[in-house]
């Protein structure tokens, strides 16, 4: 048919001889016994990514979104412009903190595997995107994490029972035992109540950079998502407001580069990076090392200036692996290589800083061997403390009638009605 | 309409399986007869879905009819509704019904009203499953029943099927079918039913009569209830894990219900509800979901609309609480036997 009405409007396809369309489904470079190949990535020198000053325009730092901000070298030597030239102890405090991190992930997974409780996560090979982070932060800049950042709270020095009780969701959890495991909130570390519904946390921490900003406070935010997550509206809604307002808000997208069975291509992965998600917000982007811990620190520390100054959100991609399953729900060997994560050519955070540690004089394998048996102690004692608590399913728990608090500030008719009828049934049932 | 409804095409083999099979199955045998079908979601290619839904699909059926999405549920919805608008038959997955917000403008705006506001133009014929529901300690963002949500806007039809028989042919009928479905599959029982004791072991669906499934193609109409149990004392309605949930706390009492499977809520089989409650003289709604403006409200208008000259006693409701699922008090929240015992003997009373 032609076009009647002379619009300009293309004739019907049929009868053209055109080729078929095709859909592009992605597939990931290797499944369940093909050998895993790192051979396509490219990775830039350690002293390749130049730094811009914290008041760039991100139109003049595009290419930092698709290179690679690193610090650390292939010989544990600190090398280029984002060399944050941090003291002996700093290097030490990471060191421990990461190392803490992964005692305590062991520790709670192991709990989980004895039945102690529901869930866990683990964030083994990611310790350096939270750590870093979180030393970089002052103290009372807002957190917004996803469920893989509990090194924040470790790195805050909150208390590890604490953190266990929620986990064990029993008459010590502050959080009254009404969350999944893991879903900490700890106000008082600047850390925000977890959800379980991806990248809702967001446009949340956007909107609280928008009110310190409104109020003319100094204080920050920063919230985290996996590169899975970044395909939720939420993401991009935040990244709209994060760049018309300027926010003084650092967007951290943890690129562990698989999203439970899903490898990041399909969150786009294999068009472009996370980092470059960026560009087109007219947003400073930063893709990051995200198993160097000086690389993260200095990133964030960089974006934070930034925010500090005026110049508005930093988006930061960090390169990592997620070296574990997603969580105590699934096995990773149903879906990828086994041999990826050992084969993953940017290492291991704890090992890459403990060279460095090494080849600066401060630290040596005595040490951190010592170092790692006092931090199983550590945890295990404080989980021993956690459980007198109670651990999941075991009676120990916040009293039943507690479930019907904190749905509102005031307690309808309707809830009261409920919780007396509840009561009233359970003891008519002798329980 | 009667029981006998079920429609069986071929008398093929008969093979033991659980929900998870049957839904599997299901998916199977409409890829098979319709090219139009296709599967998608997140992890639920390479996978085969988090609870093994769609597993072996993918292999079978190629990357073109079954493949996994990027994490937006929005997405997913408003993908479904352009394929639709092709002239596919989409037949998505969110992951969990806790998950279902993001895509409820594309659920609610679009797939629920194309039909209506394009007059029959385009139509969004597709079917969303969703695991939902309690009992498997998953804490309020994997435990969650917002199928009120969904019955509460127009264009949009709702099913929960029980066993894994229904759930095949339920699924079969819904993917058949023009209109945009949710199927919201009661995730605590697709390994085997649950009888509301949680401290018991748990039983799977192995030897269970409506565990045993035709291998091929049958279906059951969307709006036609299942009576899982005749009697005259008083009729009790329900649906997905409640249904076995009543029928043991039932069979403990010893009380002569019929327990009505309403099997589809949107359409909702009224003439059974009704003239069980006309026989019955009482009735009992029980859900898991929360109760103000939960489903069960408008079970109760219905009945007292029109069974009020029937009625013996109060009608009565077992609900979730109005509060979110607690994850440590979650056999305190569950409406389990406890709390319908109680109801059972109070509207038996007098
Ligand atoms: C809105 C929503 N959809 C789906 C899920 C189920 N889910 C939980 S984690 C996850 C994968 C997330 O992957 P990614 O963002 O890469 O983070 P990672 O787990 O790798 O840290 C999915 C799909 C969810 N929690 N919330
Ligand atoms: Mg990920």
């Amino acid at each position: 048919m032609s076009d009647p009405i002379g619009s300009g409007v293309t004739e019907g396809q049929a009868g053209r001889n055109l080729p078929p369309l095709r859909l592009h489904v992605p597939e990931p470079p290797a499944r369940p016994g093909e050998s895993a190949d790192f051979t396509h990535f490219d990775i830039p020198a350690a002293d390749a990514a130049p730094r811009p000053d914290e008041t760039a325009q991100p139109g003049d730092m595009r290419d930092l979104a698709y290179g690679l901000v690193r610090v650390l070298d292939e010989d544990g030597a600190a090398v280029g412009a984002w060399n944050p030239k941090l003291p002996p102890e700093t290097h030490l405090r990471m060191l421990r903190y990461m190392a803490l991190t992964r005692a305590f992930d062991a520790r709670m997974f192991r709990a989980q595997r004895q039945g102690k409780t529901s869930f866990y996560m683990k964030s083994t090979g990611e310790e350096a995107v939270s750590i870093g982070a979180a030393l970089a932060l002052a103290r009372d800049d807002m957190c917004f994490p996803s469920y893989r950042q509990q090194g924040i709270l470790l790195a805050r020095d909150w208390p590890l029972v604490d953190m266990m009780n929620q986990i064990y969701s029993n008459t010590g959890d502050r959080l009254k035992g009404r969350q999944l495991p893991i879903m900490y909130s700890a106000r008082e570390a600047g850390f925000f109540s977890i959800s379980g519904n991806l990248t809702t946390q967001y446009p949340q921490a956007v909107g609280w950079a928008m009110a310190s900003a409104a109020r003319g406070d100094t204080r920050i935010a920063a919230t985290w998502c996996g590169e899975g997550s970044t395909a939720e509206g939420d993401f991009h809604s935040a990244c709209t407001f994060a760049s018309v307002y300027r926010a003084p808000v650092i967007m951290n997208v943890v690129n562990n580069q698989w999203a439970i069975s899903s490898f990041s291509g399909f969150a786009g992965a294999e068009a472009t990076t996370f980092a470059a998600r960026a560009v087109g917000y007219g947003i400073a982007g930063l893709r990051v090392d995200g198993n160097d811990i000086l690389a993260v620190y200095a990133a964030t520390r960089w974006a934070a200036d930034r925010a500090r100054a005026n110049g508005g959100p930093t988006l930061i991609e960090h390169f990592t692996y997620r070296v574990e399953g997603h969580s105590t729900s699934d096995d990773p060997t149903a879906y990828r290589s086994a041999e990826e994560s050992s084969l993953w050519p940017l290492g291991d955070p704890i090992a890459r800083l403990k060279a460095h540690c090494i080849t600066l004089g401060i630290w040596d394998e005595d040490r951190h061997a010592a170092m790692d048996k006092e931090l199983a102690e550590l945890v295990r004692d404080a989980a021993r403390e956690a459980e007198k608590n109670g651990i999941l399913g075991h009676g120990l728990h916040h009293p039943m009638e507690s479930m019907f608090e904190d749905v509102f500030e005031e307690m309808p008719w309707h809830l009261k009605e409920q919780q007396q009828q509840m009561l009233d049934e359970w003891k008519a049932a002798g329980l | 309409m009667s029981m006998t409804d079920t429609l069986i095409e071929t008398p093929a083999d008969v093979q033991q399986m659980n929900m998870i099979q049957a839904i599997n199955s299901a998916m199977d045998v409409m890829m098979d007869r319709d090219p139009t079908v296709v599967v998608m979601g997140e992890d639920v290619g390479f996978f085969g879905g988090v609870f093994r839904a769609t597993a072996g699909l993918q292999a079978k059926h190629g990357k073109n009819r079954v493949f996994d999405t990027p994490i937006t549920e929005c997405g997913i919805i408003g993908v479904a509704v352009g394929m639709g608008a092709y002239g596919l038959r989409p037949v998505p997955e969110i992951q969990f019904a806790d998950y279902i917000y993001p895509a409820l403008d594309q659920l609610v705006s679009e797939a629920a009203r194309l039909r209506y506001r394009s007059a029959g133009e385009f139509i969004a014929p597709m079917t969303v499953r969703s695991p939902f529901g309690g009992g498997i300690f998953g804490g309020q963002t994997h435990s969650q029943s917002p199928e009120g949500i969904f019955t509460h806007c127009s264009g949009i039809k709702t099913v929960i099927p029980s066993t894994p028989y229904d759930a095949k042919g339920l699924l079969i009928a819904a993917i058949e079918d023009n209109d945009p479905t949710i199927f919201f599959e009661p995730k605590r029982i697709y390994n085997g039913p649950f009888d509301g004791h949680y401290d018991t072991p748990a039983k799977s669906w192995a030897g269970h009569a409506d565990a045993q499934v035709p291998a091929g193609y049958y279906r059951i109409p969307l709006g036609k209830a299942r009576i899982a149990r005749e009697g005259q004392a008083l009729t009790i309605l329900c649906y997905g894990t409640m249904v076995h949930v009543v029928e043991n706390t039932v069979a403990a009492h010893g009380v002569d219900a019929e327990i009505i499977d309403l099997r589809s809520l949107v359409p909702l089989d009224i003439d059974t509800i009704e003239e069980s409650v006309r026989k019955t003289g009482r009735c009992l709604i029980v859900h898991e979901a929360t109760r103000t403006s939960g489903f069960g409200a408008e079970l109760l208008a219905q009945v007292q609309e029109r069974c009020f000259y029937h009625l013996e006693a109060p009608i009565e409701r077992v609900t979730g609480f109005d509060t979110p699922y607690p994850h440590s008090l979650e056999w305190a929240y569950f409406p389990g036997p406890v709390r319908i015992r109680e109801a059972i003997n109070k509207i038996m009373k007098d």
